[in-house]
C-alpha cells in the first residue's frame, strides 16, 4: 500500500488534489482512498488529506499516520512539529516552493537523510506553475504532475486523464498544462541531483 | 459499473435508481453532500421526484411521512442533532407502520457541539422501532439503501441506513454503481399497506388506549421479529442479482477459531481486519465480528457466529451510555446469557470522529491477551487531561465549563486540529 | 364582496335553506348531497365551536373538490374528539400528524399527489391554536415560504383545551386559563404583543388568507370555498368558541362569535397575495363588555370590582382592530391598513 498526506489550508484544493489522486489511480486499476482530514471547514485554517493505493481493496479508514508520501501545498505550515508525524526518512516529500530547502529552513531536516534517499525530498514551484497556466494559485494538480514524477506511483497519463474527468474547458486545460510543467521541472530536478 | 466516487455520491446515486417519489431534506453536516447531489438530479430532471427544501428536520420527516401515507416512496436523510430534533417523528412514522428509507450520517451529538463521526445519533433512536443498519464501506452503504426500500416497504417498517460520517460519506472509494435496470428488477413499485385515498377513506393515527396499545406495540415487535428471517433473504436476493455479498445481519471473519473476538459496526471494522490479519501473522487468534443489522438485534445470528464461545469478546462502542457504559454491550450480553459466557469487555473507542488506529487496537488486543483488559475501557482516554479538570472541580465550585477548561490545557486553538 | 350579498327578502334570517337562491350559492348543509365530512357520534362537548366549524368549513371543500380532499390534523381537541378508538367520525381519507408538524406532513401528503400526477385531489391542514400559532408555527412557516398546496385551517378557541385550558399564543390578554389563573394583582392572560398569524400569513404573501367565525356561517362556507379557488398555501383563520374553557353557556356559542366580530375584537377580512381585499362591516357596533360579559374566562374582569383600565385596554385593541380594518363608520378610518406596534386584539 501507498499512503500519502497532503497538507495545506482551506480553500487550496487539498482534498481535489486528493482525490484526484485516487482517481488517477483507479484509472489505473487500482484500489484506492482518499479522504480529509476533517478539520473545522475555514479558509485559510490548516488542513489535511489522505490518499491509499494498492492493489487490493483497502479496509482501513484510520488517518494516514506513517505516509510514504508527504505533499506540502502551503510551505508556511512548515515548522509546524505535526506536518512530518510519522514521516520515515526513505519518504517522498514534496513542498510546493520555489525557494530550496536551505532557504526553507529545512537544512537540518535534509542531512537527517541518508544522501541515497534526497532525492526524494524536492521542491516544485507549483503555485506559480499554476498562476502561469491556470491563471490562479491553486497548486494541486501541477503538484499531482510533480508527485506523478518524484514517485511513479501514478504515471503523469493518469493525472491528466483524472485532470480532464474533473474539470471542463480552460480550467481542465490549465490545470493539465501546468501539471505537465510541474512533472518536467521534477524530472529535470531529479536528474541535476543524480548528476551533482 | 466501477466509479471512484465520494461515498455520499454514490449513496445519493443508489437512492435515485430506487425511484424515490419524494425527496425532503434539511441540510446538516455530513449529510450535506447527499441531498445536494439528489437535488441536482431532481432539478435537471434526472430524478423524477418532488424535491422539498424544507425548515427544520422535523418538517423533512413530517413531509415524508405524509407523502409515505400518500402512498410516495419517501426519502430523507439526517444525522445528529436533526435527528434528536425530529425524534417525535421518528417514533410516529414507526409506529404509523410507514415504510421510509433514511440516511443516518453518523455524527456525535452535542453538547459539546461536534460535527465527527461517532454512532450516539443512530443509538438514541435505537428503539423507537425503526431497522437499523450499519454500512463498513461505501459500496455497502450505496446497497443497503437499494435493500432498505425493498425490506421497509415488505414489512410496513421505516429503516434507517446508518453509514459514518465523513469517514464514508466524504471518503472517495471504489464503487460499483448499479444499473437502473438492475435496481427496477430488484426493487417493485412501492404497494402501500394503508394509502390515504379518496376512494377509499381510512382515518389514520388515531388515539389507542390502554385496551388495544399492547397488542399494537406487539405487532410492532412481532414485524421487528419477521424482519429477521427477511433481512438474510433479500441480502441473499441481493447478492444473487448484483453479485455482491453485502447486508444481512452479521459478518464474521476469522472468527471460527478465535481466541477473542472483536464485535463492531460500521467503518471501524475495515481497520480492525487490518489489525487483525498483522496478528494473526504474529501467532494471535484473534476475529471480528460485524454487525450490520443492529435493529432488530440478531441475537441468534450472534450467538451462532461465536460459536463456542471465544475466550474473550471485546466489543468496540462507538458511543456512550453515561452512567453505564457500553449500548451494544447490553444487546451482547442478553444474547450470550445463559450460555458458557465469555469474558465480556466493553471499549468505548472512536467518541466525537477521534481515529481508531491499528495502532490502539494493537495495544488493546495485546492488553486483552494479558488478561489485563477492564471491563470497561475508554480506548486512547488522555487520563492526564481528564484528571486535571477533575482536580480543577474539586478545587473550585465555580471551576468554568470543562471543556474549554480542557481545550485550553491541550493548548487547542480553532485552527489546529487535535 | 366577491359573491353575491344575499337579499334578505330571500331569506328572510341567516337560515340554511335559501330555496331562491342560486344553487351555487346555497349552504352546503342545506343540500342532501352534502358530505358530512365529520359526521355524527364525534365526542365533543355540547356546543363545541370546533366541531361545528369543521364540519362547516369541511364540507364546504368537499362541494368544491368534488369529493377529492385529504385532510391531516394536528394533535388536539378536533383529532381527540373526532377519533376515538375503535371510531372514526372522518367519512375522508385523513390522517392524523403530530402536534407540531400538520403544515409539514399535508406538504408530504401533497408533493406525494404531485409526484403521482393526481393533482385533482387537494390537501387540507387543521389545527387548533396551539399546533398553529404555537408548536406548529415553524412549519407554517415553511409551509407559506413554499407555497406548498395546501389550505391550512386553524381552529381558534385561544387556548390548548384539550389540555385542560392552558395559556397558548393565541390566548387573549387578561383571559384566564389553568396556566394564567385569575389570581393576584393582575389576573389573566398578561397583555403581551399577541400573535397575529392571517397577518403573519399574509406578510408571506401567499395567495389567499381569510378569517370567520361560526357565527356566520355562510360566510365561513364561502370562504373555504374561495380558498380553493387558489392553488398554493391558503391560510383560514376560524374563531371558535369553546364552552368550556371560555365559560360560556353552551347555546351561547354562536352568540359569543357574533360579538367577538360585532365588538372589533375579532376582525373578519379577506386578503390575496397580501393585500386586504374585503372585510365584513360591523352591523351593530357593540362595546367590548357585551363580548367579555358572557364568559366566565373574563369573570374577574367585573367582580368583585370592575377593572375599568383593563377592559379599557380591551376596548382600545378592539378600536384599533375597527380602525386598521375600516369596520365601522362609528370609528375614524385610516387611509391604509397599517400594522401597529402592537398587535392584539384577535
Amino acid at each position: 500500500m501507498f499512503q500519502v498526506r497532503f497538507h495545506g489550508r482551506g480553500g487550496q484544493g487539498v482534498v481535489t488534489a486528493a482525490e484526484l489522486l485516487a482517481a488517477a489511480a483507479f484509472r489505473e486499476g487500482r484500489h484506492a482512498q482518499a479522504f480529509p482530514s476533517f478539520g473545522s471547514e475555514r479558509m485559510g485554517a490548516p488542513v489535511m488529506s489522505f490518499c491509499r493505493i494498492d492493489d487490493k481493496p483497502i479496509r482501513t479508514h484510520e488517518p494516514v499516520s506513517e505516509p510514504d508520501a508527504l505533499i506540502i501545498q502551503d510551505p508556511t505550515l512548515l515548522h509546524q512539529a505535526e506536518l512530518f508525524a510519522g514521516f520515515s526518512p526513505d519518504g517522498y516529500l514534496l513542498i510546493n516552493s520555489a525557494h530550496d530547502f536551505g532557504e526553507l529552513g529545512l537544512d537540518e531536516f535534509v542531512q537527517a537523510v541518508h544522501p541515497s534517499g534526497r532525492d526524494r525530498l524536492l521542491v516544485v514551484p507549483a503555485s506559480a506553475l499554476a498562476l502561469t497556466h491556470l491563471g490562479r494559485p491553486l497548486p494541486g494538480a501541477a503538484l499531482l504532475g510533480g508527485f506523478a514524477s518524484l514517485t511513479w506511483a501514478v504515471s503523469l497519463d493518469s493525472v491528466l486523464a483524472a485532470i480532464s474527468e474533473r474539470f471542463r474547458g480552460a480550467i481542465a486545460e490549465g490545470n493539465a498544462e501546468a501539471a505537465r510543467a510541474a512533472f518536467a521541472f521534477v524530472q529535470d530536478e531529479r536528474e541535476a541531483l543524480s548528476h551533482a | 459499473m466501477l466509479k471512484q466516487i465520494e461515498g455520499s455520491k454514490a449513496v445519493a446515486q443508489a437512492v435515485a435508481m430506487c425511484r424515490p417519489q419524494v425527496i425532503c431534506a434539511y441540510p446538516i453536516t455530513p449529510q450535506t453532500h447527499i441531498v445536494e447531489a439528489l437535488s441536482a438530479m431532481v432539478k435537471k430532471g434526472e430524478l423524477a421526484a418532488e424535491f422539498l427544501n424544507v425548515e427544520s428536520e422535523f418538517a423533512a420527516l413530517s413531509v415524508a411521512i405524509g407523502a409515505s401515507a400518500t402512498g410516495a416512496r419517501a426519502y430523507t436523510a439526517t444525522a445528529s442533532q436533526g435527528l434528536l430534533y425530529m425524534s417525535e417523528a421518528v417514533y410516529n412514522a414507526a409506529g404509523l407502520g410507514l415504510p421510509i428509507v433514511m440516511t443516518i450520517a453518523n455524527r456525535a451529538i452535542g453538547a459539546p457541539i461536534n460535527i465527527w463521526n461517532d454512532h450516539s445519533d443512530s443509538m438514541s433512536q435505537r428503539d423507537a422501532g425503526w431497522l437499523q443498519l450499519f454500512a463498513e464501506t461505501s459500496q455497502e452503504a450505496l446497497d443497503l439503501h437499494i435493500q432498505a426500500f425493498r425490506i421497509a416497504e415488505e414489512l410496513s417498517v421505516p429503516v434507517m441506513v446508518c453509514m459514518d460520517g465523513f469517514l464514508l460519506t466524504h471518503a472517495s472509494e471504489r464503487a460499483d454503481i448499479p444499473s437502473q435496470d438492475q435496481v427496477d428488477a430488484f426493487l417493485p413499485p412501492y404497494q402501500p399497506r394503508q394509502v390515504l385515498d379518496p376512494a377509499d377513506p381510512v382515518s389514520i393515527g388515531a388515539m389507542v388506549g390502554p385496551e388495544a396499545f399492547t397488542e399494537v406495540r406487539y405487532l410492532a415487535y412481532e414485524r421487528m421479529r419477521q424482519a429477521l428471517d427477511l433481512i438474510p433473504s433479500v441480502a441473499a436476493d441481493f447478492a444473487a442479482q448484483f453479485g455482491r455479498d453485502c447486508g444481512g445481519l452479521v459478518r464474521p471473519y476469522r472468527t471460527d477459531d478465535a481466541d477473542v473476538v472483536v464485535i463492531g459496526m460500521g467503518s471501524v471494522l475495515g481497520t480492525v481486519k487490518d489489525t487483525v490479519d498483522e496478528l494473526r501473522t504474529e501467532g494471535m487468534r484473534v476475529g471480528v465480528l460485524g454487525i450490520t443489522t443492529y435493529r432488530p438485534f440478531p441475537a441468534d445470528a450472534i450467538r451462532d457466529a461465536l460459536g463456542v464461545a471465544p475466550r474473550h469478546v471485546i466489543v468496540l462502542e462507538r458511543a456512550l451510555a453515561p452512567g453505564t457504559g457500553g449500548i451494544v454491550t447490553a444487546d451482547i450480553r442478553m444474547a450470550l446469557a445463559g450460555r458458557m459466557a465469555p469474558h465480556l469487555s466493553t471499549v468505548i473507542a472512536g467518541l466525537g470522529g477521534r481515529a481508531v488506529t491499528t495502532k490502539s487496537l494493537r495495544g488493546l488486543l495485546a492488553t486483552a491477551a494479558a488478561g489485563e483488559l477492564a471491563p470497561l475501557t475508554f480506548l486512547d482516554l488522555d487520563t492526564g487531561l481528564a484528571d486535571r479538570e477533575l482536580a480543577r472541580m474539586r478545587a473550585t465550585r465555580r471551576s468554568g465549563p470543562s471543556p474549554e477548561n480542557m481545550l485550553r490545557d491541550l493548548g487547542i486553538t480553532a485552527s489546529r486540529i487535535g | 364582496m366577491p359573491y353575491q350579498r344575499i337579499k334578505f327578502y330571500q331569506t328572510g334570517s341567516f337560515a340554511a335553506g335559501n330555496r331562491l337562491l342560486a344553487e351555487d350559492q346555497r349552504s352546503v348543509q342545506s343540500g342532501t348531497e352534502r358530505s358530512n365530512t365529520l359526521t355524527c357520534g364525534h365526542r365533543a362537548c355540547q356546543g363545541c365551536g370546533e366541531a361545528l366549524g369543521a364540519r362547516y368549513a369541511l364540507d364546504a371543500v368537499m362541494r368544491a373538490t368534488k369529493g377529492k380532499m385529504i385532510a391531516v390534523n394536528a394533535t388536539g381537541c378536533l383529532e381527540v374528539f373526532s377519533t376515538p378508538f375503535p371510531e372514526t367520525s372522518w367519512q375522508i381519507p385523513w390522517l392524523h400528524s403530530l402536534f407540531g408538524n400538520a403544515p409539514a406532513v399535508a406538504s408530504g401528503v401533497a408533493a406525494a399527489l404531485a409526484a403521482q400526477g393526481r393533482t385533482d385531489i387537494r390537501v387540507v391542514a387543521q389545527g387548533g391554536d396551539g399546533g398553529t400559532v404555537d408548536i406548529g408555527m415553524a412549519c407554517l412557516s415553511g409551509m407559506f415560504e413554499r407555497d406548498d398546496d395546501v389550505l391550512y385551517i386553524c381552529y381558534d378557541n385561544q387556548a390548548y383545551m384539550n389540555t385542560g385550558v392552558q395559556r397558548s399564543g393565541a390566548t387573549p390578554p387578561a383571559a384566564r386559563t389553568a396556566t394564567t389563573q385569575a389570581v393576584g394583582p393582575e389576573p389573566g392572560n398578561k397583555f403581551g404583543q399577541g400573535k397575529n398569524v392571517p397577518l403573519i400569513a399574509m406578510a408571506h404573501e401567499i395567495p389567499y388568507v381569510a378569517t370567520a367565525t361560526v357565527a356566520d356561517l355562510r360566510d365561513l362556507e364561502y370562504k373555504a370555498t374561495r380558498a380553493m379557488d387558489f392553488h398554493g398555501a391558503r391560510y383560514l383563520h376560524v374563531l371558535v368558541p369553546c364552552p368550556l374553557g371560555w365559560g360560556s353557556a353552551p347555546a351561547d356559542t354562536i352568540k359569543v362569535a357574533r360579538l367577538a366580530t360585532e365588538s372589533g375584537l375579532f376582525p373578519v377580512f379577506e386578503a390575496e397575495t397580501g393585500q386586504v381585499v374585503s372585510a365584513t362591516p360591523i352591523r351593530r357596533l357593540v362595546p367590548v363588555t357585551d363580548y367579555l360579559r358572557l364568559q366566565a374566562r373574563y369573570a374577574h374582569l367585573f367582580a368583585p370590582v370592575e377593572r375599568t383600565e383593563t377592559i379599557a385596554r380591551i376596548q382600545a385593541a378592539a378600536d384599533r382592530n375597527i380602525t386598521r380594518f375600516n369596520l365601522s363608520p362609528e370609528r375614524p378610518a385610516l387611509r391604509a391598513p397599517v400594522i401597529p406596534a402592537d398587535s392584539g386584539g384577535l
